[in-house]
């Protein structure tokens, strides 16, 4: 019984720590980081006016944002209208249930739910994100948002098509769908995104490579495009349909469908994470007694394991920021795909790409098991 | 008839993008690293740093009244700014110079003299009409205020942007 009380004491502060601490504060910065690369990038200085730096700019946009009239058009239908900011937050934060942030603090795993269906949780609840942006589109009640919602639907459709079949090679591998198996496997044969690494004359260990590159780029590709970050930013493609799905929103309600696209970049980015870059893990080079990689955890007694658990959900955050970066230059590079070069793209190169994948990942796993 | 423009063909290095995806992100990242060393500067971070040292000659900032070298307002109150203003923004109040003063019956002097800011579109026609010399354009441009009281200027205001000006005064003689 007082097992339970601290397995539910424990869940809720996990809950609490990772959604006010970690990603709320992380949505925000992102947005900062957003403004200040695409900035730099552009040869010009970006918000650094509030605090130094402009560090400050995150907190002065959601006080404007609060306080701003929260206006409702006559012509929308209020009861989807009001429901669609959540939708379209809620699913990018619940995903962030399964992901596994650090090993252990105190013998308390860090992960909010270690569920033995892990990444298939991912994909039933981040394609519930796109409820959100479909009856924002349609309860607008207007065309630019219904065009939007209408284009998101059928880009989410096709590209978790792409999204499922890229990570199949890994549980073919790995042989559980639980991501912290996922990260201990990780740790114990190398990173699938470089599966060689550490162990370099091993050729079946370079054959790997090559499915779980494909995976890694194909995932990568449709996570950007179920995001809907550019280069797939078709539902809210300023130019041609005036912001897409929330034309009509204003205010807070706004700030729900964005925090949502923020956060749902953050939870893809930490599945990314997780599924090939070694989640939690830094294998950090050690020479007592020959040469060897060490690994810090939280296991180790006293301080030492604070600090060791610590340390992997600085990591786990450090490379989820990484890969934040990497979102971010890449929409500040690329110019937007056109509708039907999004659809073949989706249809036609990347869903076969991925397919042909399991097989290719299937007989390297049946004839070099390694 | 309609034309059909022929799509250049493209070679199989095109067509699987990434070759040119990547060179489009090194161009981005070089530009964000020359930002991020500070070696490109193309804004200038406006209230601290300023350009006034460069202004122009020739530049119309806000009109203003001046002294001339013994701290004598030189406007005589003639109304011809007043006149000529294209937008109005000029309202002056003539008045005696009182008492026993010099020129007490020879000159008039501005009892008051706004210049409504809201109304000048500095177009320096002021300056030019003035038989005294009396009125110019300076350089000041950052003209602020809270309410529309604040941005009149009074006679005050507009003798302390104006300042002293030096040298003789040319009345009718240069602009006969």
């Amino acid at each position: 019984m007082s097992m339970d009380y601290w397995l539910i004491l424990t869940s809720l502060i996990k809950i609490v720590g990772i959604l006010f601490v970690v990603i709320l504060p992380m949505v925000s910065y992102s947005v900062y980081a957003e403004r200040r690369v695409s900035a730099f990038i552009q040869d010009r200085p970006g918000p650094n006016r509030v605090g130094p730096a402009g560090l400050f700019q995150p907190i002065a946009d959601v006080a404007k944002l609060l306080f701003k009239e929260d206006f409702s058009p006559q012509h929308v239908n209020t009861f989807y209208y009001w429901l669609a900011p959540t939708l379209a937050v809620m699913p990018a934060i619940i995903t962030m249930a399964v992901v596994p942030f650090g090993s252990t603090l105190l013998g308390v795993p860090m992960v909010i739910a270690d569920l033995n269906i892990g990444i298939l949780w991912v994909f039933a609840i981040s394609s519930l994100g796109v409820y959100g942006i479909v009856l924002a589109g349609w309860a607008s009640n207007s065309k630019y948002p219904f065009l939007g919602g209408v284009r998101s639907s059928s880009q989410m459709i096709s590209y978790e098509l792409s999204l499922g079949l890229a990570v199949i090679p890994i549980f073919l591998l790995v042989g559980s769908l639980r991501l912290t198996d996922v990260v201990r496997y990780q740790i114990e044969h190398g990173w699938l995104i470089a599966p060689f690494l550490g162990d370099w004359l091993n050729p079946a260990k370079w054959l790997l490579a090559i499915p779980m590159l494909i995976s890694f780029v194909v995932f990568t590709i449709a996570i950007f495009a179920e995001t809907n970050r550019l280069p797939f930013d078709l539902p809210e493609a300023e130019q041609e349909l005036a912001g897409g799905y929330h034309t009509e929103y204003s205010s807070m309600k706004f700030a729900l469908f964005f925090l949502g696209e923020y956060a749902a970049m953050i939870t893809g980015s930490a599945v990314i994470v997780t599924l090939f870059l070694g989640g939690w893990h830094l294998p950090i080079p050690s020479w007592s007694g020959g040469f060897h990689w060490a690994l810090i955890d939280g296991s180790a007694p006293g301080w030492k394991g604070v600090l060791g658990g610590l340390f992997n959900i600085f990591i786990f955050f450090a490379k989820v920021s990484a890969l934040l970066f990497f979102f971010i230059w890449v929409r500040w590079t690329l110019p937007r795909f056109r509708y039907d070069q999004l659809m073949r793209l989706g249809w036609i190169v990347f869903f076969e790409i991925a397919l042909v994948n399991i097989f290719i990942a299937a007989a390297i796993v049946t004839f070099f098991p390694p | 008839m309609a034309v059909t423009v022929a799509r250049p063909r493209l070679n199989w290095r095109e067509r699987i993008y990434f070759p040119a995806i990547l060179s489009g992100l090194v161009i981005t990242l070089s530009h964000f690293k020359r930002m991020l060393l500070g070696r490109t500067k193309v804004t200038m971070q406006y209230p601290e740093e300023r350009n006034d040292a460069n202004m122009p000659d020739h530049y119309r900032g806000a009109p203003a009244l001046v002294r001339d070298t013994g701290g004598r307002v030189r406007c005589v109150a003639c109304q011809l700014c007043e006149f000529i203003c294209p937008p109005r923004a000029i309202k002056i109040i003539p008045g005696e110079i009182p008492g026993k003063d010099r020129f007490a019956k020879v000159e008039k002097y501005p009892e008051e003299f706004d210049i409504d800011m809201i109304r000048c579109i500095y177009c320096g026609m002021c300056e030019e009409v003035c038989p005294e010399q009396a009125i110019y354009l300076r350089k000041d441009y950052a003209i602020t205020g809270f309410t529309r009281e604040d941005m009149v200027h009074h006679k005050d205001k507009l003798l302390e942007i104006g300042g002293v000006m030096h040298g003789v005064v040319l009345k009718w003689n240069e602009k006969k």
